[in-house]
């Protein structure tokens, strides 16, 4: 099959997969969301109203506003910026990371894959969200630092997978061939084992924003991630906690932003597998 | 068979050093030194007391010797002091053995996980069985819905949702902590529920958010067995399907579950710092959120180091566990 026939039988399969075209548009109205939110957030998201504090879903306000009588809406549009930004660039980071180690320690196999595989176990022992708390208390809680420090956590799965392609690949006619003519390591890892394995790293990425976008909410949830007056879902909810008897507004809608968010990231990443899977088309065929 | 442990028991050195070696370098990320926090909290402390803690923290040495000095102290699961008022050590906030054994930190976070993972497997076995067994009917389709939920929604909005609620509207459930404050005046069964009722909502939390991997992976694990020949077999000697499913297919079924537990704890022990924080249940994980918080840096080192010695320890039961299970193992 050439490459235009495998795009369009890509698209049919995934066009006919209602719940990962969900997922598509999920992730795409997020994206206008977060590349719109100045134009489209109804008032200035840090604009401190005090006499229309804890005021409910109104016309006016139509996620309610908070202790300081800010509109949440508009907090909310600006949060998805920063929900996307963290899980773009840590995943940017981990899937980066699990490529290069993935491939080094598929590709030359022996102490350079013991010591790799290795360094995974002792990561995948420690508990990954203990191990982030620790080091955003010691190196402090920017955005910059959450991005680096969760794409630092969660590349293991990743490493694993390119791994296990590049064992698959590398004993492959075409790459022997690639070797014969004398191709370097570097030509062989990057031009012919990497493009070809890159298929199930793109859905472990799509997945892994998800995990991305639920530990950002979860450390800012704590206080310890994005800091006020920079909104995030996470730190809406904190405020929703602290009046958790007067104000339901504002733990329903950021955690319901965050479930669809996650979902939707989630629906994506599955439609795109199944879409890909090359024994699914297989069965097409038949 | 004990060949097989005993190699399992010398892969376990190298991860053990590594472990440490992070938690260790994790502290040295911090600009300034560990004792600059202490002043912080302290600041009428005199530089000669200042230096009385750097040397018993050998500060002052090279951090290759800091290293192997703290190492040494681990061994014997001496953590050293925390940094907090109370200046107590390390492992005794972590395990009080003064304290009944209910209320000591350690085990109320491995009781409410054991707990969990309980009723997880109780419930995502026969979810995933039937799931597998009517592959794409109205159930399957059903649960598999449920699953994209559990794995989306997030255990702290959860538990916001369900205390609004059960303890605010409804007021069947209290709030917050392990016990209520008139605890010790009541009769047993009294303190019993009390306990209970105090759990059930973190407990029911961490077991629908972990549901979903759990039986997402009996599902497939069981499909995947349900084509193998030896099943086919089953049938055709004209066994019952109850049989066929519940005697032959969901014993094999079954095995690759026990690693997948393994793997799941340092998921449910990190999840428990979230849950503990929001519920104000003394546990590690809120012990550890509040060393955070305040940069007791002993504390920490000793927390991570402990949960990863326990993920650990967790993963070679669930070794063990899988070589009693599995006939195949036990021959080699």
């Amino acid at each position: 099959m050439d490459h235009d026939n495998l795009r369009r039988l890509f698209w049919k399969r995934f066009s006919k997969n209602r719940l990962a075209v969900a997922g598509g548009v999920i992730v795409l109205t997020l994206f206008c969301f977060a590349a719109l939110a100045p134009v489209i957030s109804p008032y200035n998201r840090n604009d401190i109203d005090r006499k229309h504090i804890l005021e409910p879903p109104s016309i006016k306000h139509p996620l309610g506003t908070d202790d300081l009588g800010r509109d949440v809406l508009s907090r909310m549009i600006w949060g998805a910026r920063i929900s996307l930004a963290v899980g773009f660039v840590a995943v940017g980071l981990s899937t980066f990371i699990g490529i290069i180690l993935g491939a080094l320690s598929g590709y030359y196999g022996r102490w350079t894959e013991s010591i790799i595989m290795r360094f995974i176990d002792i990561m995948l022992t420690i508990p990954t969200f203990f191990l982030i708390l620790a080091v955003i208390a010691f190196i402090g809680s920017s955005i910059w630092n959450i991005m680096i420090v969760i794409g630092l956590t969660s590349w293991m799965g990743v490493a694993r997978l390119v791994r296990a392609e590049f064992l698959s690949l590398k004993e492959r006619e075409y790459v022997l061939a690639a070797k014969a003519l004398g191709a370097s390591d570097f030509q062989i890892i990057f031009k012919h084992l990497m493009i070809n394995s890159m298929a199930p790293v793109l859905v472990s990425a799509v997945l892994g924003v998800a995990g991305a976008v639920l530990i950002e909410s979860a450390l800012s949830f704590l206080g310890i991630g994005i800091q006020p007056p920079t909104p995030s879902w996470g730190n809406i909810l904190t405020l929703g906690k602290d009046n958790i008897e007067i104000a339901w507004w504002l733990s329903v809608f950021p955690g319901l932003a965050i479930l669809v968010t996650v979902l939707g990231y989630n629906l994506l990443g599955e439609g795109i597998r199944d879409s890909i899977d090359p024994r699914l088309w297989e069965t097409e065929r038949r | 068979m004990q060949g097989y442990l005993v190699k399992r028991l010398i892969e376990m050195i190298p991860t053990l050093f590594g472990i440490t070696m992070i938690s260790f370098f994790i502290i040295h990320l911090a600009p300034g030194k560990p004792t600059d926090i202490l002043a912080d909290f302290n600041p009428k402390i005199t530089p000669e007391a200042r230096e009385k803690i750097e040397k018993m923290y050998n500060l002052d040495k090279p951090i290759i010797v800091q290293y192997v000095l703290w190492l040494k102290k681990i061994v014997k699961f001496d953590f050293g002091e925390s940094f907090s008022s109370d200046r107590r050590p390390v492992m005794q906030k972590i395990w009080d053995k003064k304290q009944p054994l209910l209320d000591r930190r350690l085990f109320i976070t491995f009781m409410l996980n054991s707990i969990s993972m309980i009723v997880i497997l109780i419930i995502a076995i026969p979810i995933g069985v039937t799931s597998a067994t009517h592959q794409n009917s109205f159930y399957d389709k059903i649960s598999t819905t449920a699953v994209f939920i559990g794995f989306a929604i997030p255990s702290f909005w959860l538990a916001l949702l369900l205390m609004m609620l059960f303890s605010i509207n409804l007021g069947w459930l209290p709030i917050s902590g392990l016990k209520s404050m008139n605890y010790d005046s009541l009769q047993l069964l009294g303190k019993i529920w009390d306990r209970i009722s105090h759990i059930i909502l973190p407990v029911f939390i961490m077991s629908f958010t972990g549901l979903a991997g759990d039986s997402r992976y009996m599902r497939s694990s069981m499909l995947e067995v349900i084509g193998q020949d030896y099943v086919t077999v089953a049938r055709a000697k004209g066994l019952s399907e109850k049989i066929v499913i519940y005697k032959h297919a969901l014993r094999n079924a079954l095995l690759p579950l026990i690693t997948l537990l393994g793997l799941s704890i340092p998921g449910l022990i990190g999840g428990s710092v979230i849950l503990e924080t929001i519920f104000g249940i003394p546990g590690m994980g809120q012990l550890l959120f509040m060393s955070v918080m305040t940069r007791d840096y002993p504390m920490v080192m000793g927390i991570l180091t402990i949960s990863a010695m326990l993920t650990l320890l967790g993963n070679l039961l669930a070794d063990i566990g899988y070589m009693f299970a599995d006939p195949r193992i036990r021959a080699k």
